[in-house]
Order: C-alpha cells, then sequence, then structure tokens
C-alpha cells in the first residue's frame, strides 16, 4: 500500500533522509522506532510533501512524491503530525468535522462512534478544543484524522508525554482502527505500545533504516536494540 | 447639542462600517500571507469605477451586483498567478509586489477613465430624506449604506463561524499545513479569501463612490486610514478591525461635528492671544480642522501603550 524507495530530505543543506527504504502492506500495523533526531518524523513529513521528497513514494501503487499535501491526503493517506495540532479556538465537534473532506462520503467513522469510544469527547463537543487535556487532545487529533477516513494512517508519537492511563487508550484505539481495516505506520521511541500491536518493524538511525523485523525478532535482537534503540 | 450628537453618530456609523469592510478583508488577507496587502484600497478604488461604468449602461443596482464580482475575480486571479508565485521569494518580495500592483491599477485607472472626477451617483429612489430629526435630514442613501454592510457583516459572520467551510477558513488561515493534511485544499481556499476579500473592497468602493466622489485619489484618501484601523484593532484580528473601524469612524464624526477648539480652551482658562501672535494658527485651532490626523494620533498612542494592538495577539 505504501512503498518508500531511497527517500532523500534535505532541511536547508542539512542531509537528513540519506535513502530511507520501507513498506507497509494494505491493513497492517508497522512500527517505525529509533531515537530522538533520527529522522522519523521528517519520514513522515517528506512522504506528505511537507518537506521535498527526493526519490519515490508510491501509495495505492502511484507515485505520491511531489504532489501536494492536500492532494495526498485526499487519496487516502491520513497523518497525525507529533505537534497535536488542534485548534484551540474551534470545539471539540469543529475539530472533528474540520477532518472531514466532504459531508457526502459515509467512511468508517463517524462522530457518534467517535464519542461511543470516547464518551469524554462526546461530554465536552462543544468546549473548545484549546481547554481539555493534553491526553484528550491526543485522541482528538488522532479521531479528527480518522473523521477523513483514511486507508493508512501515520501517527507520530501518540503516547509521548502522556500518563499510562491515557497510552492505554490510545493502544485501545489503534486496535480499533486496525479492526476496520485501516493500515497504520506508526512512529515510536518507546518499545511497548509498538512491540503489542505491531505486524513489522523498522528502526531508524541516521536517516536511514537499520533494522527491519518482528516483535519477536526484536526482541531477540539485543544488539540492536542496545545501538539504535535504548538509552 | 442632542441633533448634533445623533447626526454625528449616524455619520460616524457610516464611515466606520465602510472602514470595516475595507479593514476585514486587509485584516483577513493578512492573516493568511504574513503581510499587508498594499494594493487592498486599490481594489476599493476599482469597485467604484467599474460601477461608475457599470452604472452608465445598467444602472446602479448592476453596478453594485457586477462590480464587486469583477473585483473578486480580478483579486483572485492576482493571488493565483502574482502573489502566489512571488511568495516563494519572501516577504520582501510579497510587499514590494502589492505596492506594485497598487501604482498599476492607480495608473491604469488615470489611464481608462482620466483624471477628473466621475459623476458617479446613487439612485434617485436612494434620494430622500430617510427622516428629518430636529429639522436636520438623514439620507436614504446613508441609511442604505448602513443596512448593506451590516447585511454583508451578518451573512459573512454565520458562514465563518457556523458552517462546514467557514470552520476550515478559520482553521487554514491560521494552520494551513495542518489543514492540508487533512485533504483540504489551501491553495483554493487562499485564493478564495483574496477574493473574497478583494471583492469586500469593491462593495465599498460602490458604495463609497457617489458619497466620497469617484478619482483616482480616492485609494490613498482611504487606504491609509484602513492600514491605522488594521494596526489599531490588531494585525489578524478581525473582531479587533471592527472595534478600531468604529472607533475610528466615530472619532473623526464627532470631530468634524463638534464646534471647539483652542480658542475655547483659552477662554476657559480666561487667556486670550493678540491676532498678530507668531503662533496664531496653532491658537485658532479647532477640532474640526484636526479631525484627518485623529486616526494617526490615536495609531501612535496604541502602539506605545499597546504595540500589538487592541485585540492582536503576541508575534511568535
Ligand atoms: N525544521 C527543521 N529545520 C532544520 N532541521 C530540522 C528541522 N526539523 C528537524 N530537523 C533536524 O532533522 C533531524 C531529524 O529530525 P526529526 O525527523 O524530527 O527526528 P525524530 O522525529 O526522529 O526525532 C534532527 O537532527 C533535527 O535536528
Ligand atoms: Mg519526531
Amino acid at each position: 500500500m505504501l512503498e518508500v524507495s531511497d527517500l532523500h530530505a534535505y532541511y536547508g543543506k542539512s542531509h537528513i533522509l540519506q535513502g530511507v527504504n520501507f513498506n507497509v502492506a494494505e491493513g497492517e500495523i508497522v512500527s517505525l522506532l529509533g531515537r530522538n533526531g533520527v529522522g522519523r518524523s521528517t519520514t513522515l513529513k517528506t512522504i506528505m510533501g511537507e518537506v521535498a521528497p527526493q526519490g519515490s513514494v508510491k501509495f495505492k501503487g502511484k507515485e505520491i512524491a511531489g504532489k501536494q499535501s492536500f492532494e495526498i491526503a485526499q487519496m487516502g493517506l491520513g497523518y497525525v503530525p507529533e505537534n497535536r495540532d488542534i485548534f484551540p479556538t474551534l470545539t471539540v465537534s469543529q475539530n472533528l468535522i474540520l477532518g472531514m473532506k466532504s459531508t457526502k462520503i459515509r467512511g468508517r467513522w463517524s462522530i457518534e462512534d467517535i464519542f461511543n469510544m470516547f464518551p469524554i469527547l462526546g461530554e465536552r463537543a462543544d468546549v473548545d478544543g484549546g481547554v481539555i487535556s493534553g491526553g484528550e487532545q491526543q485522541m482528538l487529533c488522532m479521531c479528527r484524522t480518522l473523521m477523513g477516513d483514511p486507508d493508512l494512517i501515520m501517527i507520530d508519537e501518540p503516547t509521548e508525554g502522556l500518563a499510562p492511563k491515557i497510552v492505554q487508550q490510545v493502544a485501545k484505539l489503534l486496535q480499533e482502527i486496525a479492526k476496520r481495516g485501516v493500515a497504520i505506520l506508526l512512529v515510536e521511541q518507546k518499545l511497548s505500545i509498538a512491540l503489542k500491536i505491531s505486524h513489522r518493524l523498522y528502526v531508524m538511525g541516521h536517516g536511514t533504516v537499520v533494522y527491519e523485523g518482528t516483535p519477536d525478532s526484536l526482541m531477540q535482537a539485543d544488539d540492536v536494540r542496545a545501538e539504535w534503540l535504548e538509552v | 447639542m442632542l441633533e448634533v450628537f445623533i447626526f454625528a453618530t449616524l455619520n460616524g456609523l457610516v464611515t466606520g462600517l465602510l472602514l470595516f469592510m475595507l479593514a476585514s478583508g486587509l485584516t483577513l488577507i493578512f492573516s493568511m500571507m504574513g503581510v499587508l496587502n498594499f494594493a487592498h484600497a486599490s481594489f476599493y478604488m476599482l469597485g467604484a469605477y467599474f460601477a461608475y461604468s457599470i452604472s452608465q449602461y445598467m444602472g446602479f443596482w448592476a453596478g453594485l451586483l457586477f462590480a464587486p464580482i469583477i473585483v473578486g475575480v480580478l483579486g483572485a486571479g492576482v493571488e493565483r498567478y502574482g502573489l502566489r508565485r512571488v511568495h516563494q521569494l519572501g516577504h520582501v518580495a510579497e510587499l514590494v509586489f502589492t505596492f506594485g500592483m497598487a501604482f498599476l491599477i492607480e495608473e491604469s485607472i488615470s489611464f481608462f477613465w482620466g483624471t477628473d472626477t466621475k459623476n458617479y451617483r446613487y439612485p434617485d429612489i436612494l434620494n430622500f430624506p430617510l427622516f428629518t430629526l430636529f429639522g436636520q435630514e438623514f439620507s436614504a442613501y446613508r441609511g442604505f449604506m448602513i443596512g448593506i454592510s451590516i447585511a454583508i457583516f451578518i451573512g459573512l459572520y454565520y458562514v465563518l463561524t457556523r458552517s462546514r467551510i467557514g470552520i476550515i477558513i478559520q482553521a487554514a488561515i491560521t494552520h494551513p499545513h495542518t489543514v492540508a493534511n487533512l485533504g483540504h485544499n489551501v491553495p483554493l481556499i487562499f485564493m478564495g479569501v483574496f477574493g473574497v476579500g478583494t471583492a469586500l473592497a469593491g462593495v465599498a468602493g460602490v458604495i463609497a463612490g457617489p458619497v466620497l466622489t469617484t478619482f483616482p485619489g480616492m485609494a490613498a484618501v482611504l487606504g491609509s486610514i484602513v492600514f491605522v484601523i488594521v494596526v489599531i484593532g490588531g494585525l489578524g484580528s478581525l473582531a479587533g478591525a471592527f472595534i478600531a473601524a468604529l472607533l475610528i469612524g466615530l472619532l473623526q464624526s464627532y470631530a468634524i461635528a463638534s464646534d471647539v477648539g483652542v480658542p475655547d480652551l483659552l477662554n476657559l482658562l480666561g487667556l486670550s492671544f493678540e491676532r498678530s501672535h507668531p503662533l496664531n494658527d496653532l491658537w485658532t485651532l479647532t477640532l474640526p480642522q484636526v479631525a484627518p490626523i485623529l486616526p494617526f494620533l490615536l495609531l501612535v498612542l496604541v502602539l506605545i501603550f499597546r504595540p500589538t494592538g487592541l485585540l492582536g495577539k503576541r508575534e511568535q
């Protein structure tokens, strides 16, 4: 479904992505792991066209490198950035409405669905997005992207800075997303939920993929974990 | 005294709403582009001239309908084929581009329509006193200006805050990347906002042309005051622009209507000066005379005491 081959990206003169290769199949949960600063977020931004890509990115068999972000999103690629850009002056429901690409297409998700899964968001439907808690904002941010009914969703560090109880909720939502046939590309630093839910994992180091495997194989590869993941 | 106050308030309201019609588009376009569009008042002038020409053949009402549409389409074209390209070169290039546009439009108007004042008039059906109070008349056309401005603002407010497209526009103006990532065509939205903003300026031109006179300098007359309003209100703040526009409209109107000046003040203090005194001009200054500089005085005061403007946010 998503094939990234020999992807390069630059910030000014610094060569950040130096030939990234990986793929995600339909309905698959894949994690992209690595320490801070190795280029995981840049990889997602480059796929979305927010950073200019060099190399090839194919989505549903079509080349998307060079397309504009909104066109890529319209093809069914969802993206939840790491900065949780909730609109503080829009209400919780308005933030969800913002995620809908049109009012005509009925996708896998509806606002009622989301309020059933997270009653706390339902209770705060008319509260401004800026005043709900960090955990609720993270949920809202993921749900907002789901409202656009993506076939693959890329999520950048959804558990960063959240209490363990909320991390459990994030994991629950990720499993629900997978259950509805949406493929997931999960960017994480910690292994906890990635090991639990992923089908396959990639580890990044210094702008390239340095390891590819399954949760089991990564648990066995002590050297990889020591060199590229543990601090 | 009361009738002076009432009429000054009504006239201030007319000016204030007109100024807001220009300032609202300017401040929206500012939040979107990050630079002030120096050509904004030129679109206002284009509105007046197009409406004048259309009214020659098809009457005032056709001008009111079509001139803003033509101006809006022109504005959208300027964004699509001009600003969007220049944007890649940075803010300075954008600013210079809008400056250039302002001169280009002014020169084109002098070229096609001439430099004389046009006899652009409002229709006869609106040429009657709406009401007479204390023997003074308030013209129907001014009432019409108030009515149409308020109707447009209510419509825009409703679309911006209640509709899905309005929510998308609000979000796109402050967070274009996030909104694009959700699959919305942000370049199209920007072109639309620019088009509607310039069309609003066009409407202002259409309705102001007959009362403020239609001549090639009309953009310059109002342009600087509109900038002042946007800065006083806080760059990018619609509510701020609204308050500032009404404030300046009323302030100027009260100043013009008031019949006081330095001589009255001096009399109050029991002072008087010879007419031959070298500073005689200063001693005889009246409030109506200083009315035109009041907006700029207010600008300086606001910038000193509240540099972000009344409702502006701090620069990030
Ligand atoms: N906007 C930017 N401008 C310049 N350098 C950046 C920018 N964003 C990230 N970088 C650099 O790119 C590298 C990769 O960053 P990032 O993709 O955010 O890593 P990760 O998400 O894996 O922590 C880092 O060295 C970071 O300093
Ligand atoms: Mg990151």
